[in-house]
C-alpha cells in the first residue's frame, strides 16, 4: 500500500502478511473486514443480477426452478448475514470508535480479531455449502420445511450463520466495554459522536438479539441431523414457534443494519454543514428507543401466520410506534441543514439519497404495519421493495457514504471528488428504477420467491431488472476511482474535510498508537462555532 | 395499446375497503416524502457554502418544535392503526353463516373440497355474493392461500387447521397463489378463483360431485376404520358417543374443559392420548398415517352432521346447499 | 480510574491507563458475555414454556422418568462447586497459590462427577427407550412426551457442553496458577473465569426443577 505520507502509520507498520493476519490493532482489523465484507457483497450482487435476469421474462426459463430457490435464498443469506450486519460496524465502527471517543484502541483487541477469524470461518461454511449444491430455504429457513423437507445443505449453513453469529457477539461486546470504559478524559456521554451513540445501541441489539438466532440454529439442526421434533408437527411441535423465535432475532437485526447507517448519518449531516446536529440529546435517544422497542415488533412478520388477532394488533401498534424514533431522526437531520454552511462533495451526496429513499423506505413500512393492507401484501414484492429500501437505499448508501467521508483518513490519500459524486447520482437513480416498480407488481399481487410468474406482472419487472443494471454500474464506478486513489491519489491532510471530531485530530492516516497523546476533551460534539 | 395495470381488480366486499386505506397510506408517503425532501433540497441550495471557512449558525434544538413533530406523526399512526386494525378484526371474524370450503395443500398443488362431495384441485368454484369460509391445512410443509384480487391470505400449517373467508362480488376468474415458500415448484402452486353467477353455480353443482358429500364419505370412513365399534351411537361405546358433539363442550380428565372444534375432533384422531374425555380409557390407537388430510376433513363432516335427532338410524342428513 | 501502580504492570496491556480499568473492562466484557448465554438458554426456556403450558399432562408424566435422586445429587455437586470456585478466587485475591490450585482442581473434580452422573443418567434413558427418534417408545401422550425429551437432552447437553468448556478453563487456570501467574494486583481471567462458572451453576438451577420436579409436590397426577 504505498502512500504517500512522509510519517509512520497503522499502514506502514509491518508490511508481512502476518502482521496483517495477526495484528491486534482495530484499525488494521477493520480494513480486514472491509475486504471480507466486499468479497461477500459482489457475491450476493451477482446471486441478484441472475435472478433478476431470471425475472425479465414470465416464464422460468434461465434456470431450473431448484436453481432459482438456491439463488434467493444465497442471495438473502449472503447479503443479510455477511455484508449488511457487518458492514458499517465492522468496517468503520472497528476503525473509528475508539479514535472519536480517545482511546488507543478496542477495550480487547484481540477478541476483535477472533471476530474477524470466526467472520472468515462462518463464511467459509457457507461457501463450502454453497459448492456443494447450496441451499433452498430462503433466509428465513421456515420449518418444517428447513427442517424436515429440504433436499440441500441446510446443516453447513445453519451451522456457518451460527459461528458468523459469534463475530457479531464479540464486535458489540467490545464496543459496549470500549464504549463504557474506555472514553478519552472530558468525553462524557453527551459529548461523544452520535455516531457512538449509534453504534453503542447497535451493539445492544447485537448482544442481546444474536444469540436467539443462535439457539433457535442449533434447535433446527438438532431436528435435521437427529430428528428431535421441537418444530415438527408429527412429532408435538409447533412450526410457527421456530418463526416467533427467528424473527425475535431478525427484526432487531434490521436495526442492527440501520442505526450504524443513521450514525454515519448523523457524522455527515454535521460535517458538511459545518453544525452541531439540531436536537442532538433527541437523536442519541431515539437510537435506544429503537434498539429497545425494536424487540418487541416481531411478530409483524406473522400476521398471516395463524397468531391470534389480538396478538397481532399488539404487534401492529408497536410497530407504528417503532417508526416514531426514526421519523424524529429524519427531522432533526433536516433541521440540521437550516442555516448550515452546506457544501456537496460526495458524502453529502449520499445524505440526500439517504434521506430521499430512507422516507420512503419507512413509510412504505406504515404500509406493512397496518394489518388490513399487510395481509395483502405481506410475502409479495411489495415486502421486498421496502426492505431494499431501506437496507439498500439506507444502509448501503451510508456505508458508502461513510467510506467516502473517512477514506481519507482510512488511506491517506483523496480520491476524485467528481467521479464520487456521479457514481452516487447514478446509485440513487439506479436504485430507484429497480425496486420502486416492485412496490406496484407486488400490490397487483405478485408473490416473492417466484420463479415463474403470470405475464401481466412482466413490464415491472423489465422495469426492476434494468433498473438493476444501472445500480450495478453504480457499484462498480467506486471500484475504480477509490482504488486508482491508493496508487495514484493526492495524500490526504489530517482534516481534509474541516470537520469536528477526535479522528480529525490525528494524521491521516492515523499512526498505530492513535494519538500521540490522548486528547483532553472541553467541548461538545460538532462545535463548530468560532 | 394494452392497458397497463397498476392497480388490483377489486373483486370482493373487502378489496374496496383495503384500497381505501392503501390510497391514504400512498398520499401520505407522496406527500411526506415530497415535503421534506423538497425542504431538504431548498435547504442545500439556499445555505450552500460561500467561503472556504464558513461555519453554520450554531442551533441547539428546539423541544417545542421536537415535540410537534412526535406528537403529530403519533396521531396520524394511531389513527392508521386503529383503521387498519379494525378493518382486520372483520377479516378475521367469518360472518356467522357461511359456505364452508376445504383446502388441503401439498407439495405443489391445492385440493378443495365443497361439503356436497365436489372436489377440485388448483381451481375453486364459488358462487357471487355468498361468504365463503375456507378451512386449510397443509400436507406436508407451510403453504399458503393468497386471492390478491380479494385482498385475502392465510398461511396453511400442517397439524393444524387455518381459516380465511371473503365474499366475491364480481364474476370472473382470479389467481390463487401460494405465498409461502414451500419448496421446488412454490411459483406453480397457483390456481385460480372461478366466480359464478348464482344460476351457474348451481349449475356447476349439479354437474354431479361423483362419490357422495363429504359426510358421506367420512361415514364410509368411520365404518371402514372401525371407529363405530368403540364410538356408538349411545352411550354404552368404550368411547364418547360422538352424536351432537361438534361444538359442545368436553371435559377432559385433567379437569379443563375444551370446545370439541375442528381441531380437535381432528387431534383426537391423530393423538387421541393428548386430550382425553374424562371417564374413558386410554385404549384408543392412533391413525396418524392410517388418514390423509383430506380423509381427515371428511370425518370432521361427518362428526359435524350428528346432530342428537331422534331419528338417527342412518345418522347423516343430506348436505345443504349454498346458503345465501 | 486512578490506578494504583505508576510502574507498568507487566500484564497492562498498553490500550489501557491502569490495571483496575483493564479489570473492570474485563469484568463488564465477561457479564455482557453472560447475558448472551442467558439469551442463547433463554430460546430454549421459551420452546420449553410454551409446550409446557400446552401439554402439561405429557410433560409431568415424561418428567416422572427422569431420576430425581441423581438430578438431585448432581444439583448439590455443582453448587459445592460454585463454593470451591468462590474459595478459587478468594485464593487468587490473596495471591495464595497452592490454596488457587487445591480449590481449581477441587471444582474441576466437582465438575467432572457431575458429567459422570449425567452419562449415567443419559445410558438409563437410552436403555428405557426415551432417546427421541426412531426407537422412542412411551406409554401415554408419546407424541408430546417425545417433546420434553427433546428439550430434555437439547438443553442439559448444551449445559454439558459448557460445563466441558468450564472444566477446560479449569484446567489452563491450574497450569497457570501453578507457574505463580495470579497474585493479589493480577488474577483477573480466575475473577471472569469464576463469574462464567457460577452462571454454569445457575442455569442448572433453573433446569432441575423445571425438568425433574414436574408435579413432584404430591401423590403423582394423572393414570
Amino acid at each position: 500500500m504505498e502512500t504517500a505520507t512522509p510519517h509512520a502509520n497503522y499502514l506502514t507498520d509491518g508490511y508481512t502478511l502476518k502482521s496483517w493476519l495477526l495484528t491486534r490493532d482495530h484499525k488494521r482489523i477493520g480494513l480486514l473486514y472491509l475486504i471480507s465484507v466486499s468479497a461477500f457483497f459482489v457475491l450476493g450482487a451477482v446471486f441478484a443480477g441472475l435472478i433478476r435476469l431470471e425475472l425479465m421474462t414470465p416464464a422460468g426459463d434461465l434456470v431450473e426452478s431448484d436453481t432459482y430457490n438456491r439463488l434467493f435464498t444465497m442471495h438473502g443469506v449472503t447479503m443479510v448475514f455477511f455484508f449488511l450486519i457487518p458492514a458499517i460496524p465492522a468496517v468503520l465502527g472497528n476503525f473509528l470508535v475508539p479514535l472519536m471517543i480517545g482511546a488507543r484502541d478496542l477495550a480487547f483487541p484481540r477478541i476483535n480479531l477472533l471476530s474477524w477469524y470466526v467472520y472468515t470461518i462462518g463464511g467459509i461454511f457457507t461457501l463450502w455449502a454453497l459448492v456443494s449444491g447450496g441451499v433452498d430455504t430462503g433466509w428465513t429457513f421456515y420449518t418444517p420445511y428447513s427442517s424436515a423437507f429440504s433436499n440441500s445443505s441446510v446443516a453447513l449453513v445453519v451451522v456457518g450463520i451460527f459461528i458468523n453469529g459469534f463475530s457479531s457477539i464479540l464486535t458489540g461486546l467490545n464496543f459496549i466495554v470500549t464504549i463504557h470504559k474506555m472514553r478519552a478524559p472530558g468525553m462524557t456521554w453527551f459529548r461523544l459522536p452520535l455516531f457512538i451513540w449509534a453504534h453503542y445501541a447497535t451493539a445492544l441489539i447485537m448482544v442481546l438479539g444474536t444469540p436467539v438466532i443462535a439457539i433457535t440454529l442449533v434447535m433446527v439442526a438438532a431436528e435435521r441431523l437427529l430428528g428431535l421434533g421441537i418444530f415438527d408437527p408429527k412429532l408435538g411441535g409447533d412450526p410457527v414457534l421456530f418463526q416467533h423465535l427467528f424473527w425475535f432475532y431478525s427484526h432487531p437485526a434490521v436495526y442492527i443494519m440501520i442505526l450504524p447507517a443513521m450514525g454515519v448519518m448523523s457524522e455527515l449531516v454535521a460535517a458538511f454543514s459545518r453544525k452541531r446536529i439540531f436536537g442532538y440529546e433527541v437523536v442519541a435517544f431515539s437510537s435506544l428507543a429503537i434498539a429497545v422497542v425494536g424487540f418487541l415488533v416481531w411478530g409483524h412478520h406473522m400476521f398471516v401466520s395463524s397468531q391470534s388477532v389480538y396478538a397481532a394488533m399488539a404487534f401492529s401498534l408497536l410497530s407504528f410506534l417503532v417508526a416514531i424514533p426514526s421519523a424524529i431522526k429524519v427531522f432533526n437531520w433536516s433541521a440540521t441543514l437550516y442555516k448550515g454552511s452546506i457544501s456537496l462533495e460526495a458524502p453529502m451526496i449520499y445524505v440526500f439519497g439517504f434521506i430521499g429513499l430512507f422516507l420512503i423506505g419507512g413509510l412504505t413500512g406504515l404500509f406493512l404495519a397496518a394489518l388490513a393492507v399487510d395481509v395483502h401484501v405481506t410475502d409479495t414484492y411489495f415486502v421486498v421493495a421496502h426492505f431494499h429500501y431501506i437496507m439498500v437505499g439506507g444502509t448501503i448508501m451510508m456505508y458508502l457514504g461513510g467510506l467516502h467521508y473517512w477514506w481519507p483518513k482510512i488511506f491517506g490519500t483523496l480520491y476524485h471528488d467528481g467521479m464520487a459524486r456521479v457514481s452516487a447520482v447514478v446509485i440513487f437513480i439506479g436504485f430507484n428504477l429497480t425496486f420502486f416498480p416492485q412496490f406496484i407488481v407486488g400490490y397487483l399481487g405478485m408473490p416473492r420467491r417466484y420463479h415463474a410468474y403470470p405475464p401481466e406482472f412482466q413490464l415491472w419487472n423489465i422495469l426492476s431488472s434494468a433498473g438493476a443494471v444501472v445500480l450495478a454500474i453504480g457499484y462498480a464506478m467506486p471500484t475504480f476511482y477509490l482504488v486508482y486513489s491508493l496508487v495514484k491519489g493526492k495524500p490526504a491532510p489530517p482534516n481534509p474535510w474541516g470537520a469536528k471530531g477526535l479522528e480529525w485530530e490525528t494524521s491521516s492516516p492515523p499512526p498505530t498508537h492513535n494519538f500521540d497523546e490522548i486528547p483532553v476533551v472541553t467541548e461538545p460534539a460538532y462545535h463548530y462555532e468560532k | 395499446m394494452p392497458q397497463i395495470q397498476i392497480l388490483p381488480t377489486q373483486a370482493s366486499t373487502m378489496a374496496p375497503q383495503v384500497d381505501a386505506l392503501y390510497f391514504f397510506l400512498v398520499a401520505l408517503t407522496a406527500f411526506f416524502t415530497l415535503l421534506i425532501s423538497g425542504m431538504v433540497v431548498y435547504f442545500a441550495i439556499k445555505y450552500r457554502r460561500q467561503s472556504t471557512d464558513e461555519a453554520g449558525v450554531p442551533i441547539h434544538g428546539n423541544m417545542t418544535l421536537e415535540a410537534t413533530w412526535t406528537v403529530i406523526p403519533l396521531l396520524i399512526v394511531l389513527f392508521i392503526f386503529g383503521w387498519s386494525a379494525s378493518l382486520f378484526y372483520t377479516m378475521a371474524r367469518p360472518p356467522a353463516q357461511t359456505l364452508d370450503i376445504y383446502a388441503v395443500g401439498k407439495q405443489w398443488m391445492w385440493k378443495f373440497q365443497h361439503p356436497d362431495g365436489h372436489a377440485e384441485v388448483n381451481e375453486l368454484h364459488v358462487p357471487v355474493g355468498t361468504s365463503v369460509k375456507l378451512t386449510m391445512t397443509s400436507q406436508d410443509v407451510i403453504h399458503d392461500v393468497y386471492i390478491p384480487d380479494f385482498r385475502v391470505k392465510a398461511d396453511v400449517l400442517p397439524g393444524r387447521y387455518t381459516h380465511l373467508w371473503f365474499k366475491a362480488t364480481k364474476p370472473g376468474r382470479y389467481h390463487l397463489f401460494c405465498a409461502e415458500y414451500c419448496g421446488t415448484n412454490h411459483s406453480g402452486m397457483i390456481g385460480w378463483v372461478v366466480v359464478q353467477e348464482r344460476a351457474e353455480y348451481q349449475q356447476w353443482l349439479a354437474g354431479g360431485a361423483g362419490q357422495g358429500t363429504m359426510a358421506q364419505i367420512g361415514e364410509k370412513l368411520f365404518k371402514d376404520l372401525s371407529c363405530v365399534t368403540c364410538h356408538r351411537e349411545d352411550t354404552t361405546g368404550r368411547g364418547p358417543t360422538l352424536v351432537g358433539l361438534f361444538g359442545k363442550a368436553v371435559t377432559l380428565d385433567n379437569g379443563n374443559a375444551v370446545e370439541a372444534d375442528e381441531a380437535y375432533i381432528r387431534e383426537s384422531i391423530v393423538n387421541p392420548r393428548a386430550r382425553m374425555v374424562s371417564g374413558f380409557q386410554p385404549i384408543m390407537p392412533t391413525f396418524q398415517g392410517l388418514v390423509s388430510e383430506e380423509g381427515l376433513l371428511q370425518l370432521v363432516e361427518y362428526v359435524k352432521s350428528l346432530k342428537a335427532t331422534p331419528s338417527n338410524a342412518t345418522g347423516v342428513p343430506a348436505a345443504e346447499p349454498a346458503k345465501k | 480510574m486512578a490506578g494504583a501502580h505508576t510502574t507498568h504492570h507487566a500484564k497492562l496491556q498498553h490500550h489501557f491507563d491502569n490495571l483496575d480499568q483493564q479489570f473492570e473492562a474485563s469484568a463488564l466484557g465477561m457479564w455482557l458475555f453472560l447475558v448472551t448465554e442467558i439469551l442463547f438458554f433463554g430460546g430454549l426456556f421459551l420452546a420449553y414454556m410454551i409446550y409446557r403450558i400446552q401439554y402439561p399432562d405429557a410433560f409431568a408424566e415424561a418428567s416422572h422418568h427422569l431420576n430425581v435422586v441423581l438430578g438431585g445429587v448432581n444439583t448439590a455437586v455443582l453448587i459445592g462447586s460454585s463454593l470451591t470456585m468462590a474459595m478459587a478466587v478468594w485464593a487468587a485475591q490473596l495471591g495464595k497459590r497452592e490454596a488457587q490450585m487445591a480449590f481449581l482442581a477441587f471444582t474441576m473434580v466437582l465438575g467432572l462427577v457431575f458429567l459422570g452422573i449425567k452419562a449415567v443418567e443419559y445410558s438409563h434413558k437410552f436403555e428405557e427407550g426415551l432417546i427421541p427418534g426412531a426407537n422412542f417408545r412411551f406409554d401415554g401422550d408419546a407424541q408430546h412426551a417425545q417433546l420434553f425429551f427433546s428439550l430434555y437432552f437439547v438443553m442439559t447437553g448444551l449445559h454439558g457442553l459448557h460445563m466441558v468448556i468450564g472444566l477446560a478453563i479449569m484446567a489452563v487456570l491450574f497450569v497457570m496458577a501453578y507457574k505463580g501467574r495470579f497474585t493479589k494486583a493480577y488474577h483477573t481471567p480466575v475473577e471472569v473465569s469464576g463469574l462464567y462458572w457460577h452462571f454454569v451453576d445457575i442455569v442448572w438451577i433453573f433446569l432441575f426443577p423445571l425438568l425433574y420436579l414436574i408435579d413432584r409436590h404430591g401423590p403423582v397426577v394423572g393414570h
